[in-house]
């Protein structure tokens, strides 16, 4: 027991949030308000153990506390209340246990395909997670007004689209899993992706879609693609380390440093990875973590078995059809064809009305297939458009550096052409692929055009 | 005193070739320049928050009469230069030194390492009255 004035381990009040959410929630049907009171409950306890003490009985001592909130909403009654302080004191400890179906019914709740991606993140991370909101919203960089008024939003959704809470039916089980692992999915995305975060963030939200997806994986140990998912994370989070410089600019998975590849979580990664395709269903997050087994067991980028890299992303794209995937594919393409192989799969995806038509990752991904093919003029071209046309401050200065690289590089080409007879041209800086989670949702989570 | 340093992609007297045509060396020292600067306010306990915009070609420009519905023009825009490239907002104990912040903004170094002089617009962010007299 955590002695007085210790502040209450994070993690010990974060795993029990969902229990005793589970718990209540259970009872009161009322999920929102249920969640209302565990919330009040963990508040509570954040600053009321570090003073009196953690209580022998963490998960009962919450319960209790949040069925009082809810019983105070319903009706102030201080004799009332006092009569249920007594009878509680009394109960017998773990009487009330969150069981598997529970926590796996609650995750099923709050990633329901009625919400939006963004409230269903959200309503995950507080209510799974036990964040609390000032963290989901600092994570997300809004400030913590509006991401309670998202959260509340989602619970009323919830409450007006007549979910229960409760395990869904055998043959729907299927695509409620879906959802839960799109949903861990983005959380992971977004945390892999916020290379620009702010240094006061707290909660890494990569560890946390990690840490969520163990806890599924635990819940269900025989779903070869929850095994995937995670695993795909391990994998891609491996590279962490690697992916920014020095001075925070975007280092694309050719030009990382491997040494600094955490080699635990690779084979962790792997050893999971296997386990799951054993299991003969083989889905897309199976796939995508195969892909990053691939390049994560490669000592350099040249010893890269791209054969095997183009053989899974053509497999993922008859599976998944994300034009992320269909990009992934012509950087393979090139890599094992040649570079007018990759740069004819892209004009096939550049069509009007093509997702991909306009988008800056086509671009970026021609510039580098251009540089490969020796077309400089063309490649300083598709860099300058793309860099124009991206979203993310990280990657457009890195398509600038890799413009002007090029344009430079050719102007003192042609000083030296005019000067005498002109050495060979220097090898196309080595080109990138794409093996980081490409998203349905098509902006693409990768730090570049191809991914690290 | 909250202000907002906003920059516009008209570039500056000492360079208007865009950043995509400058020299490598160049671009990292003009990032590096930035990232100090940002680096020097958020320890400062200026920094309130700095933005980049995408870019004027993924811009549309929406005009509503509340009614019908919202005429949407897409770029490219032939006032570009126009549009709003990125901004700070600064919390300062004084007008002048928002003033020297984008003095050192706009100073940052451009092709060269020639310090581009672009201009800087500072405008005060409205806030509550002192009193309610």
């Amino acid at each position: 027991m955590a002695e007085v004035g210790e502040h209450p381990s994070e993690g010990l009040l974060r795993e029990l949030a969902p229990q005793a959410l589970a718990v209540v929630a259970r009872r009161s049907g009322d999920f929102a308000a249920a969640e209302d009171a565990v919330q009040e409950a963990l508040l509570a306890a954040s600053l009321r153990w570090p003073t009196e003490g953690q209580p022998d009985h963490p998960l009962a001592w919450l319960v209790r506390v949040a069925r009082r909130r809810l019983v105070d909403e319903v009706r102030s009654d201080a004799a009332r209340r006092q009569r249920e302080e007594t009878a509680a004191a009394g109960e017998v400890p773990g009487a009330d246990v969150a069981d598997r179906d529970d926590t796996l019914a609650l995750l099923f709740l709050c990633c329901h395909p009625s919400l939006t991606p963004a409230s269903a993140i959200a309503l995950t991370l507080r209510a799974v997670g036990g964040l609390t909101t000032a963290e989901i919203a600092s994570a997300f960089l809004v400030p913590e007004a509006t991401m309670a008024q998202r959260i509340s939003r989602a619970k009323a959704r919830i409450r007006s689209s007549g979910v229960a809470f409760a395990m869904p039916a055998e043959g729907e089980r299927g695509e409620a899993v879906a959802a839960v692992l799109r949903v861990l999915y983005l959380v992971f995305s977004e945390g892999y992706t916020s290379t620009a975060g702010p240094e006061l963030q707290r909660v890494e939200l990569a560890a946390e879609a990690i840490r969520l997806t163990r806890m599924l994986r635990r819940l269900l140990p025989d779903d070869p693609e929850v095994g995937g998912l995670l695993a795909l994370m391990l994998l891609t989070d491996a590279r962490r380390h690697a992916r920014t410089g020095p001075a925070g600019e975007l280092v694309p998975l050719g030009e990382q440093d491997r040494g600094l590849w955490d080699s635990g979580l690779i084979a962790e990664g792997v050893e999971l990875l296997t386990e799951s395709l054993s299991r003969g269903a083989v889905g897309e997050y199976q796939l995508q973590a195969a892909i990053a087994a691939v390049h994560d067991e490669a000592a350099t980028t040249e010893d890269t078995d791209w054969p095997q890299v183009l053989a899974l992303y053509s497999l993922l794209e008859r599976t998944s059809g994300s034009p992320m995937v269909s990009l992934n594919r012509a950087v393979a393409a090139a890599m094992v064809h040649g570079p007018a192989t990759g740069l004819s799969i892209l004009d096939g995806l550049d069509i009007p009305g093509s997702p991909l038509a306009g988008h800056y990752r086509l671009d970026a991904v021609r510039g580098h297939l251009h540089e490969m093919a020796g077309d400089t003029d063309a490649a300083v071209r598709d860099f300058q458009v793309a860099a124009r046309r991206t979203t993310s401050l990280p990657e457009q200065h890195y398509l600038q550096t890799q413009a002007a690289r090029l344009a430079h590089a050719g102007k003192a080409e042609a000083g030296r052409a005019r000067a005498a007879d002109a050495p060979p041209p220097a090898p196309p800086s080595k080109p990138e692929a794409q093996p980081g989670p490409g998203t349905r949702e098509g902006a693409g989570t990768d730090g570049s055009s191809t991914g690290s | 005193m909250k202000y907002m340093l906003l920059m516009k992609y008209e570039g500056g007297a000492a360079c208007d070739v865009p950043m995509g045509e400058w020299a490598p060396e160049d671009i990292t020292t003009h990032l590096d320049f930035q990232r100090s600067l940002g680096k020097e306010l958020a320890e400062r306990g200026e920094l309130v928050e700095a933005q980049g915009l995408t870019g004027p070609e993924l811009a549309r420009v929406v005009t509503s009469d509340g009614r019908s519905a919202p005429v949407v023009t897409d770029g490219p825009f032939p006032e570009s230069k126009e549009f709003l490239a990125g901004y700070w907002i600064v919390d300062v104990e004084s007008p002048d030194r928002a003033v020297e912040i984008a003095a050192q903004a706009s100073a940052a170094p451009g092709p060269g390492g020639v310090p581009i002089q672009q201009p800087i617009e500072v405008r005060q962010v409205m806030s509550v009255p002192a009193s309610d007299s």
